[in-house]
C-alpha cells in the first residue's frame, strides 16, 4: 500500500510557474509547500533553453540560469522541491497518486496547484505524411539532446517555424556543428522581431520559406529530405537528415483532465478566474498549462499572482463564482477565461489568427459594453494584452462576458 | 491504490521482469562478423512474427541445429510491427481455408501463450456496424458464416443494445453483429517472445543478414547472405513480402506478393474512453474495411486503408489516406477527431493473387515456403508454426525427440494489467523502476535498462520503443528523446 502524507500545498511542476508559486507561498509562511517535478532537475523547460532572454529587465540571465535561480528562491524560502516525483492521478479532490524511487505515495494537500506547463506538438500530431526516419524532433528535444547531453544531431538541419522558438532552435542546431538548410512557415512572414529575422537570414544565410508547407518527409532508417509545398502549389524536395518542428504548443493538461477540470476550449488548458481558480474548488492553475507557448517570464508572473488566492483559499475563502469569458473569431483564446468582479491585477492575454490594422477591442456583457480600446495592430499569434481594470463592472448574475476584436 | 499487486497473470514477485533473469543456456544472437561455417539442419529465413513462431516450434526439438536469419537489424521489423493488433476469432474467414482453420487454431494457442508469457491481451469483442440496409441484411449471411467457422455465440443485435454498449457512435447505425471472441494483443511482445524463447533454447538469431541468393551443393543449401554463406540442409521460407522473391530462386513461380498498404492513426490515451469494442465494418469485396479499436496501451486505432502498391518500401504515410481515414473515422466516431494524434504509420501486407495463405512443402528440394500472410498472420502464426513443423516431418526432416520450452515472461506494455510503476514490491526492491524517463507512457529506467540489456537487446531507439513503449506516447520524445538516446549510447548501443 502507499503512503500517505499530509501538506499544505502541493504544487505540480518545477517550472517557473510552480517554483514561483511555491517561493512566495513559503515566504508567506506557509509551513508545508511541496514542489514535485517528474524530471530529474527542477526548473522546468528553461533547463535546456541555453539563450539568454530570461529573468526580469535589467537582470537577464540564460534559461538555466534563470531555472537555477527559481530553484534556490523556493528553497531558501523554506518550499519542498522533490525532482524525480510524477505525480500520476488524482486519489480524491485534493490528493494525488504520486511515484518515485522510493516507491507510490498518496500526497493530500489543502490546496494544489497546477504548473504542468506545454510542448510542442509533435510531426504525428500535425499529421505530416511520409516515412518514420530518425532525425524528427521537436525543439524540446533538441534543446535536451544538445544543451543537456552535448548530442549530435545531424548535418543539415530544416527547422519548421518562423516565430520565437523556431529561431532559438535554429541557434541550437547551429551549435550543435550543424548546418540550417532552410526555416520555413506557412504563413507571409516571421513571427518575430524584425531584427531576428532579418539576423537569421542575412548575416547567417538561413533562407526563410515563406507560404510554405512539409507536404512528405522522405527516408527510409534516417531522414533523407523533406518534400515542401509552396502557395502557389509548387513542389520541391530540401535534403536534409534532421528536421524540427517548432512551436504550434499543446498544455500538458493530463492532470487537469483527469480530474474533470473544466478545459477551456481555445486553450485547451484549465479554464481559470483572474485568481487563476479552476473549476474545483482548492485547485489552482499558473503557468505554460493555460496559455501554452508563453514567455517564462509570464508563467513565473503567474506563479507568484497565484499564490495570493492559495493564501485566501487556505485562510477559508471560498472562490467566487464569476461568469465564462470567451472570445469570437478572429480571436482564438483569452487567459484568464472565467470572470469575477473581484478579479484584479492580472492581465489578459489573448491570441488572433487574423492581421489587422488599427482594431477594436470590446468586452461586452449581454450587450453591455464594459470595455473599448483601439490597438495598433493585431499579428498572428503574437500575444496581445488586455488590462483588467474593468472587471469590477462584470455582472456575476449576468450572461457571458465577451471579447471581440474587429474593425467597428 | 493502483492496480498494484492484483496481478491477474500469476506470480510477479521478482524482482525484475524476466527477461533478464531467465537466462540459461549460451545464448547466440548475432547482428556483424561471420556466420558459423557448419551447416544448420534447419534454418528459417525472416524473423517477423511467422518466422519467430516457427523457429520457436523447432526450438521444441533439442537435437536440431536451427537459424533464425533476418534481412533487417532487429525482429519483427517487417509487416509484423505495423498491423492493427486485433487477435481474431476468425468468425469471418472462408470455411475450408486453410486460413480459416489456422487462425481459428492460432486464435487459441496464442491466447494460452500470451496468458503463460505476460502478453497482453484484452477480450474486447467485436461489433460489426451496419450503416445502411445493405449492410444490415449481410448480418444473418455472417451469423451463418461465423456457425460455420466454430463460433456460435456470435449474433445479431439492435440499435438499441448496439448503442448502450458503444455510447459514443455515431448516429444512424442500424444495427451490428457481435462477435465476443475477438481480442486485442501486443504485437511487439508477441514477436519478441517468440524470438526470445527461441533463442533461449538455443536457435541462433542472424540479424543484419539478407538471403541473396541460394544455390545447392551436395544435399545442402547454400545461402550467400549480407554475411558470407550460410549452409543448411532444410529451408523454410517465411520471408513475408520477399517471400515470392525467395521462392522463385529457388525455382518456384506459386505466387507473386503485391503489398497492400495499411494506413493508421494512433490516437491519445485521453481518447480510450470513447471506444469499448473493436468496431469493425460489415465487409465487402474490399477486403476488411476501416475499423476502430482500442489497443492494449490504451490508445484508441483508426485504419487501416488498403492499397494495392509495387513498392514493397512504401511504407510511407499519405495525406489522402489520412484524410479519407478522417473522414471515415468521423462518421463511426464523431468526437475521436478532436483528440491529439500520437502516431501515424503504415504496414504492408504480403497479398498475392491467391485467397489462401500458400504454405507449400517441396521435399525433394527440402523446402518448406510459407507466403501469402496477409492479414491474419499474427493471430495464425503458432498454427502456422506447428503446420510448417508437420509439413517438415512429412517431407522427411527427423526432429528428434521433443522437448518442454523453458518458458519466458515478458515486461508488461498493457494498461490493463501492472505496469512496474505500478508495482510497489518491485520498486521496493529496486528503485529504477520508480524512476520515469518516458513520461507519457510512464516507463521507468529501469525497463528500459531490462530492455536494452536483454536476450534480444533493440537496436536503436525505435527497437527500444517496441519492448518498453518509451517514446510512443503524445509527446514523441519532447520531454524524453534525449534522455533516452543517452541511456542507449551509454548501453553500448
Ligand atoms: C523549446 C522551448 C523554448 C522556449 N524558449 C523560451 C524563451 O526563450 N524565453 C521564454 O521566455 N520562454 C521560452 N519558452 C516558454 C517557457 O519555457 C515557458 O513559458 C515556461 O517554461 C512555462 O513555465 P511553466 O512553469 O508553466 O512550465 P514548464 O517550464 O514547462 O514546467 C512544467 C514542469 O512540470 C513538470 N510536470 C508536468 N507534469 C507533471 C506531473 N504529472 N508530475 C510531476 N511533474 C510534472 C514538468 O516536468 C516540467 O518541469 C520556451 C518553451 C519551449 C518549449
Ligand atoms: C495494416 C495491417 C494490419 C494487420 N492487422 C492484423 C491483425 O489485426 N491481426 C493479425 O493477426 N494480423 C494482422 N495483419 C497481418 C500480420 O501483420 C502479418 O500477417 C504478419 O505480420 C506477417 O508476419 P511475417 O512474419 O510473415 O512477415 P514479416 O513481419 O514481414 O516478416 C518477414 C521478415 O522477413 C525478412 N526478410 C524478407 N526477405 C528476407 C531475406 N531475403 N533475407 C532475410 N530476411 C528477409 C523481413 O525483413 C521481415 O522481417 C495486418 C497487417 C497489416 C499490414
Amino acid at each position: 500500500m502507499s503512503r500517505v502524507r499530509q501538506v499544505d500545498v502541493l504544487i505540480v511542476g518545477a517550472g517557473p510557474a510552480g517554483l514561483a508559486a511555491a517561493a512566495r507561498l513559503a515566504a508567506a509562511r506557509v509551513p508545508r509547500v511541496e514542489v514535485l517535478d517528474r524530471e530529474q532537475q527542477a526548473g522546468g523547460v528553461p533547463r535546456h533553453c541555453a539563450h539568454g532572454g530570461f529573468g526580469t529587465w535589467p537582470h537577464l540571465l540564460t534559461g538555466p540560469a534563470h531555472a537555477r535561480l527559481l530553484v534556490t528562491a523556493a528553497e531558501s524560502a523554506g518550499a519542498v522541491v522533490r525532482p524525480g516525483v510524477t505525480a500520476l492521478d488524482w486519489a480524491g479532490p485534493l490528493s494525488l497518486h504520486t511515484v518515485g524511487p522510493r516507491g507510490p505515495e498518496t500526497v493530500e494537500a489543502r490546496a494544489v496547484v497546477l504548473a504542468t506547463g506545454a510542448r510542442e506538438r509533435p510531426r504525428s500530431a500535425r499529421l505530416v505524411p511520409g516515412t518514420r526516419p530518425a532525425g524528427v524532433l521537436t525543439t524540446g528535444e533538441l534543446q535536451q539532446a544538445v544543451h543537456l547531453y552535448g548530442q549530435r544531431i545531424g548535418e543539415r538541419a530544416v527547422v519548421v517555424g518562423a516565430e520565437d522558438v523556431s529561431y532559438a532552435a535554429a541557434a541550437t542546431v547551429r551549435a550543435a556543428g550543424a548546418e540550417v538548410v532552410a526555416m520555413l512557415t506557412g504563413l507571409p512572414r516571421a513571427r518575430t522581431r524584425p531584427a531576428r529575422a532579418a539576423d537569421a537570414r542575412l548575416r547567417q544565410g538561413i533562407p526563410l520559406l515563406t507560404g510554405t508547407t512539409v507536404a512528405e518527409l522522405l527516408g527510409h532508417g534516417r531522414l533523407s529530405g523533406v518534400r515542401v509545398r509552396h502557395g502557389d502549389g509548387r513542389e520541391a524536395v530540401l535534403s536534409c537528415d534532421t528536421v524540427v518542428f517548432t512551436g504550434d504548443f499543446v498544455p500538458d493538461h493530463e492532470l487537469a483532465r483527469r480530474g474533470g477540470l473544466t478545459l477551456d476550449t481555445g486553450t485547451r488548458g484549465p479554464a481559470v478566474d483572474g485568481s487563476l481558480h479552476t473549476s474545483r474548488p482548492g485547485v489552482f492553475a499558473a503557468g505554460g498549462v493555460l496559455h501554452p507557448g508563453e514567455s517564462a517570464a509570464t508563467a513565473a508572473h503567474e506563479g507568484a499572482h497565484v499564490a495570493g488566492a492559495v493564501l485566501e483559499a487556505l485562510a477559508g475563502a471560498a472562490a467566487p463564482d464569476g461568469v465564462p469569458l470567451s472570445v469570437t473569431p478572429p480571436l482564438r483564446w483569452i487567459v484568464p477565461n472565467r470572470v469575477t468582479p473581484a478579479d484584479r491585477g492580472l492581465p489578459y492575454l489573448l491570441r488572433t489568427t487574423a492581421h489587422l490594422t488599427r482594431p477594436l477591442l470590446q468586452v461586452t456583457q449581454d450587450g453591455r459594453t464594459l470595455h473599448r480600446r483601439r490597438l495598433a495592430r493585431a499579428v498572428p499569434y503574437r500575444t496581445l494584452g488586455l488590462t483588467a481594470r474593468w472587471t469590477r463592472l462584470v455582472d456575476p448574475g449576468g450572461g457571458p462576458v465577451r471579447v471581440t476584436l474587429g474593425d467597428r | 491504490m493502483t492496480a498494484a499487486g492484483r496481478g491477474p497473470r500469476g506470480a510477479r514477485g521478482t524482482a525484475r521482469p524476466a527477461t533478464t533473469q531467465q537466462r540459461s543456456k549460451d545464448v547466440t544472437v548475432t547482428r556483424q562478423g561471420p556466420l558459423p561455417a557448419s551447416p544448420y539442419d534447419v534454418t528459417v529465413v525472416g524473423a517477423g512474427v511467422v518466422g519467430s513462431a516457427i523457429a520457436r516450434g523447432l526450438a521444441r526439438h533439442p537435437r536440431l541445429r536451427v537459424a533464425l536469419v533476418e534481412a533487417q537489424d532487429d525482429v519483427g521489423q517487417g509487416s509484423s510491427k505495423a498491423n492493427t493488433a486485433i487477435l481474431h476469432t476468425g468468425f469471418d474467414a472462408t470455411p475450408g481455408f486453410l486460413e480459416a482453420r489456422l487462425v481459428r487454431e492460432g486464435a487459441r494457442l496464442l491466447a494460452e501463450y500470451a496468458a503463460a508469457t505476460g502478453i497482453p491481451v484484452e477480450p474486447v469483442g467485436a461489433l460489426l456496424v451496419a450503416w445502411d440496409e445493405e449492410q444490415l441484411a449481410a448480418l444473418p449471411r455472417l451469423v451463418d458464416k461465423a456457425g460455420r467457422n466454430h463460433h456460435p455465440d456470435t449474433r445479431p443485435i439492435g440499435p438499441e443494445e448496439l448503442y448502450a454498449r458503444e455510447p459514443h457512435l455515431g448516429p444512424g447505425a442500424l444495427g451490428a453483429l457481435h462477435v465476443p471472441g475477438e481480442s486485442i494483443i501486443c504485437p511487439w511482445t508477441t514477436t519478441l517472445a517468440y524470438a526470445t524463447q527461441a533463442v533461449r533454447n538455443g536457435v541462433d538469431l542472424h540479424l543484419n543478414t539478407p538471403v541473396r541468393a541460394v544455390g545447392r551443393d551436395d544435399g545442402t543449401h547454400v545461402l550467400d547472405t549480407g554475411r558470407g554463406i550460410l549452409r543448411t540442409r532444410w529451408l523454410v521460407n517465411a520471408a513475408g513480402l520477399h517471400a515470392d522473391t525467395l521462392d522463385r530462386a529457388l525455382g518456384h513461380d506459386d505466387f507473386t506478393v503485391t503489398p497492400r498498404r495499411g494506413q493508421l492513426l494512433v490516437f491519445d490515451k485521453f481518447a480510450r474512453d470513447l471506444v469499448r469494442h473493436i468496431l469493425l465494418p460489415v465487409p465487402t469485396a474490399l477486403g476488411k474495411g476501416v475499423l476502430i479499436t482500442p489497443t492494449v496501451y490504451g490508445n484508441v486505432l483508426l485504419g487501416p486503408t488498403a492499397e494495392d502498391l509495387h513498392d514493397k518500401r512504401a511504407t510511407g504515410s499519405t495525406a489522402e489516406g489520412l484524410e479519407g481515414l478522417r473522414d471515415k473515422g468521423r462518421r463511426i466516431l464523431p468526437a475521436l477527431l478532436d483528440e491529439e494524434v500520437t502516431a501515424v504509420y503504415a504496414g504492408l501486407r504480403a497479398a498475392t493473387e491467391h485467397e489462401d495463405y500458400r504454405i507449400t512443402a517441396h521435399p525433394q528440394q527440402a523446402y518448406v515456403t510459407v507466403g501469402g500472410i496477409r492479414s491474419t498472420g499474427l493471430t495464425a502464426s503458432l498454427a502456422v508454426a506447428a503446420h510448417v513443423r508437420d509439413l517438415l516431418a512429412d517431407a522427411g526432416l527427423d526432429l528428434g525427440p521433443a522437448g518442454e520450452l523453458e518458458p519466458v515472461r515478458m515486461p508488461n506494455l498493457g494498461e490493463a494489467f501492472p505496469r512496474a510503476y505500478q508495482r510497489p514490491e518491485l520498486i521496493a526492491a529496486d528503485p529504477e523502476y520508480g524512476t520515469l524517463v518516458c513520461h507519457c507512457e510512464r516507463v521507468s529506467r529501469g525497463e528500459i535498462r531490462d530492455a536494452l540489456t536483454g536476450t534480444i537487446p533493440p537496436a536503436g531507439l525505435d527497437g527500444l520503443r517496441r519492448r518498453t513503449r518509451a517514446r510512443a506516447g503524445r509527446c514523441q520524445g519532447f520531454h524524453c528523446g534525449a534522455a533516452l538516446r543517452e541511456l542507449f549510447e551509454e548501453a553500448g548501443g
